[in-house]
């Protein structure tokens, strides 16, 4: 919490919209319609234990285990159960391989879906007017933004996720990585590269 | 645009709206379709209105402006927070934040 230490006679007073939530918390929870104790649930998982480590594992698993591929390939929501990563209800996980012939990348033209349960809460570029508009119009030249040039030859395919569909990258593997075990692979995968924004890194 | 570690909210606030949102659908008060249809429509809304100016909505303050909008029109509509109900509420607690010394708790009157 940020501490002032200016002389105030009342407590700071936080900002409109912050206020606003309060209101809406206030009544909901007064009313029964929304239980406090899920609340907490709701902010311990997104602000302390989702993010992208977990999909970082589901990518070094994937890069690591063959069998773990297939599953993946076939039913990607069931392949990370597996690991113990649960998804959301309603949602659908589809992992979207890259290939030399074709790299993936994944927005939300209609708001901000996002596989929350493997990347966590998604950066604040992603749920720009800016990436949302032009990731479909021109990624490549949102990509080279990103610091990513591809191959002539690659193509980009878009995935425009929704409520009930969230598409996670599975980055090529890097070269030099054979001996690598998967804790270390899965330090090598950045969360841009499991969006489609980024390249996964190189063993140092 | 980096992968450096960030806080997954900028201002408590964001997260606080986030949580009440998602406990909301998976309450089975609204659906999670039902919620990002109407959140892309006031993206829309505000991105139109800003771009009068030759702006574009970032995805900081903006975003979250426009999701709080949003819940506070569907909880309108279904009547589980009216417009007069949520500003009595918020002008509580903001009496209550000028009227509570700085340091103690701050806690809405009746």
């Amino acid at each position: 919490m940020p501490h002032d230490h200016h002389e105030h006679p009342h407590s700071l007073l936080p900002s409109d919209p912050a206020l606003r939530v309060k209101a809406l918390e206030t009544i909901l929870t007064r009313k029964g319609l929304v239980d406090p104790a899920a609340l907490d649930a709701i902010l311990d998982t997104y602000e302390r234990k989702v993010g992208p480590h977990l999909g970082a594992q589901v990518v070094a698993r994937a890069w690591s285990d063959p069998a773990f591929l297939g599953e993946l390939r076939s039913d990607a929501s069931a392949a990370i159960a597996t690991l113990g990563i649960s998804g959301r209800q309603g949602e659908h996980v589809v992992a979207v391989e890259n290939t030399p012939e074709v790299h993936n990348m994944v927005v939300c033209t209609l708001c901000s879906c996002y596989p929350w349960p493997l990347l966590g809460i998604p950066p604040a570029w992603y749920k720009s007017d800016a990436y949302r508009a032009r990731a479909v119009r021109e990624p490549r030249k949102v990509l080279a933004e990103f610091g990513v040039t591809l191959p002539e030859g690659q193509k980009v395919r878009v995935w425009d996720s929704t409520a009930e569909v969230r598409y996670l990258v599975i980055p090529m593997r890097p070269a030099g990585t054979e001996g690598l075990g998967e804790a270390d692979l899965a330090a090598l995968v950045t969360r841009d590269s499991m969006i489609g924004t980024g390249l996964p890194g190189v063993p140092s | 645009m980096t992968d450096a570690p960030a806080a997954p909210f900028d201002d408590p606030w964001h997260a606080q709206l986030f949580a009440l949102t998602v406990a909301l659908s998976d309450a089975g008060h609204f659906s999670w379709r039902d919620w990002t249809e109407a959140f892309g429509a006031t993206l829309r809304d505000h991105g139109a209105a800003r771009a009068l100016d030759g702006q574009v909505l970032d995805g900081r303050g903006d975003y979250w402006n426009a999701w709080l909008a949003t819940l506070e029109a569907l909880l309108a509509r279904t009547g589980a927070a009216n417009p007069d109900e949520a500003e009595a509420v918020r002008a509580g607690w903001e009496r209550a934040y000028l009227s509570t010394p700085h340091g103690k708790p701050v806690r809405l009157g009746d």
